[in-house]
This record gives structure tokens, C-alpha cells and sequence, in this order.
């Protein structure tokens, strides 16, 4: 019998400007090398389900942090504190990216590190993973899960705390990129996933684009009434694939 | 999509929370992803106090269907109301 074992739990790391950040952090037993992966969950906060993901990729050989981008509006509970965030009309694109290099920095210092990383966000969190591929160096495989607001398309899709237009920046884009989307899905609609593929291609950027029939957003979330196992359990594997080929697990 | 819009309602009154009743002043509505209620949409309702800081909340996670059925309720129940205590009070006047 092969042995399994995985160690989860609440760790410390340098974020932006050097605070002293929240993550949930999760690495499989044993000598390593294992390659990293920073995950970056949804505008809801720093959930259960952001949780499941992290260990779901250790299980499959990966260090996985889950910074808590909103950390700094605590204490308090995920829940509240993500309410509170919300209220302050969400924490800034160059914070995220300040905690996301932080994030990344605290798996390459691990003793059982491969130095490789990726990044992975979901909704809100896959935007964050676009602008990152383009403006974080380091990134060895960026995956966008159905991040809206890449190309804009609606009037509040760019603000002072966003002020980035991720689809302006695609000529910067350093990471391999896997993208992820439902085609049921409104934001990011086809239309913006189409423009987001024809910038990448005409860029000559490293991506994969896998798009879903009968899937909307949010796919992967087997509590939700959007979960789609057929297209989820595809996805994953896409997933792990594209990390094996640029992590080397 | 996660949505960054807020409604925010100015209010008079008090909410019930974790550590008893609380003043408040302010609800912040918005329509996004629930933390809890197995609906991939809700209509969320945040009642807090920001002239304390906000800090604490009394919160409420609704399907689409039944904020607008509440939406109803609560106009229905200020109409009836307000009639049945003017009269009320016309005859006790």
C-alpha cells in the first residue's frame, strides 16, 4: 500500500508591503520536491470551497497556499470580513498582486520546494491570475478559471481599484496560460474568452483555452446548482495536466 | 461573475445579532455569490452600523425569487399597517 499523508493549515507569509499575511496552506507529506501553487479564491472570500481547492491540489503533489486576500480587514470570519471588504468596494488589483508575489516567494523558500509555481484563481480570483501572468515575474503556469472583466463589459468592470484592463496588457503576458470557461457563462461571456484567445494567439503567448458546453460559471462547485461533474472532472484533469507539463510534479 | 455593486440603504432602527441587538444605520444589498446558501446567486443583505466602524453585521443570503416576494411582504406590511394604526389612532383620538 502506498502511504498518503497531507499536512493543511493556517500559515504566515510576507504579503504586499511586507505585512504579515493569512494563508491556508497545504503540501503532501514527505521529502519532496514538490512545485507550488498559490490559489486565489472569489470576491466571497476565503471560503470553504477556496479550502477543498488547496487540498484537492496537494492531494495531487502540489505545495497549494490559499492567501487570504482580505485578511487585513479582520479579524473576523471569512464571511464578515469578505462583507466588509465588499462594502470598501473590494481590495485593490495592486494589493492581490503584492500578497500573490509574497505567496509565491513562501513556497520557493520551502526545504522540499522544486521552485517551480503556479497560480490558480477562480471568478474575481482568475482576473487576478490574467493581470498576474502579465505583471508578477516568476509565474511557471498561470490558470484562469472564468475570470470576467478581462476584457471589460460593464460600465463598473474598471475602477480606481481596478484600474487595470487586463486584455490591454496581454502583450506582457510572461505565464503559460490555461484558461478554463463555461460557455453558458456571462462573464466572462464567449465573446470576451474569444477576444482574450485572439490577443494571446496574436501575441504569440503559451495558452490553452478549454471552453464548456452546458456549463455556466462557477462549474467546479459541487455545492452550487451550477456544478457540472462531466465538464468539472474534465477541467481538473486539464488542470493537473497543464501543471505536471510546466511544474513538473 | 463576482459582482463588486453595492446598494446601500440609509436606516433607522436595530438588528439582532451574534451579540444582541445593535443599532443600525446602513444595509449594504448586492446580488453576488452566497457564502452559504447553496445557490450559485443571492441576493445578500448586510444590515451594519458604520458610524460604529461596521464591524459587526446581521446578514441574510436570499434566492432572486424570494427577495422580491420579501420586497413585496415588507410593502405590504408597511400599507396594512400604516392603515390599521391610523385608524387606530383616529379612534383613539
Amino acid at each position: 500500500m502506498l502511504y498518503e499523508g497531507m499536512l493543511a493549515e493556517t500559515v504566515f507569509f510576507r504579503g504586499h508591503n511586507g505585512d504579515q499575511a493569512e494563508g491556508y496552506y497545504a503540501r503532501p507529506l514527505g521529502p519532496g520536491p514538490f512545485p507550488g501553487v498559490v490559489v486565489i479564491h472569489h470576491m466571497p472570500g476565503w471560503d470553504e470551497w477556496t479550502r477543498e481547492a488547496t487540498r484537492k491540489i496537494a492531494h495531487h503533489g502540489y505545495a497549494a497556499i490559499a492567501p487570504h486576500l482580505f485578511f487585513r480587514e479582520g479579524p473576523g470570519s471569512p464571511d464578515d470580513v469578505a462583507a466588509r471588504v465588499r462594502a470598501a468596494g473590494g481590495v485593490s488589483d495592486h494589493q492581490v498582486m503584492g500578497d500573490i508575489v509574497g505567496a509565491m516567494a513562501h513556497l520557493r523558500a520551502q526545504p522540499y520546494a522544486n521552485g517551480k509555481v503556479g497560480v490558480i484563481g477562480f471568478c474575481s480570483g482568475g482576473r487576478h491570475v490574467y493581470l498576474a501572468g502579465c505583471l508578477v515575474p516568476g509565474i511557471d503556469a498561470a490558470v484562469d478559471c472564468w475570470g470576467g472583466r478581462v476584457v471589460p463589459e460593464r460600465p463598473d468592470d474598471v475602477s480606481e481599484k481596478r484600474p487595470v484592463v487586463g486584455i490591454d496588457i496581454t502583450d506582457k503576458m510572461m505565464a503559460p496560460l490555461l484558461g478554463i470557461f463555461g460557455n453558458d457563462d456571462t462573464s466572462p461571456s464567449p465573446a470576451a474568452v474569444n477576444r482574450m484567445e485572439a490577443e494571446l494567439k496574436k501575441h504569440g503567448k503559451t495558452y490553452e483555452f478549454h471552453r464548456y458546453d452546458g456549463a455556466g460559471h462557477g462549474f467546479f462547485a459541487v455545492d452550487r446548482p451550477n456544478y457540472r461533474a462531466e465538464q468539472a472532472t474534465d477541467a481538473w484533469k486539464k488542470v493537473f495536466a497543464f501543471y505536471q507539463k510546466h511544474l513538473g510534479a | 461573475m463576482c459582482s463588486y455593486i453595492v446598494e446601500k440603504a440609509n436606516l433607522v432602527g436595530s438588528a439582532k445579532g451574534a451579540n444582541g441587538w445593535m443599532q443600525i444605520d446602513t444595509a449594504n444589498v448586492y446580488f453576488d455569490h452566497p457564502f452559504h446558501a447553496p445557490l450559485d446567486h443571492a441576493l445578500m443583505i448586510d444590515f451594519v452600523n458604520v458610524a460604529n466602524g461596521a464591524r459587526e453585521r446581521v446578514a441574510v443570503e436570499l434566492s432572486a425569487d424570494s427577495a422580491r416576494e420579501m420586497v413585496a411582504k415588507i410593502l405590504a406590511a408597511l400599507e396594512s399597517g400604516e392603515a390599521e394604526h391610523a385608524r387606530a389612532d383616529h379612534v383613539h383620538a
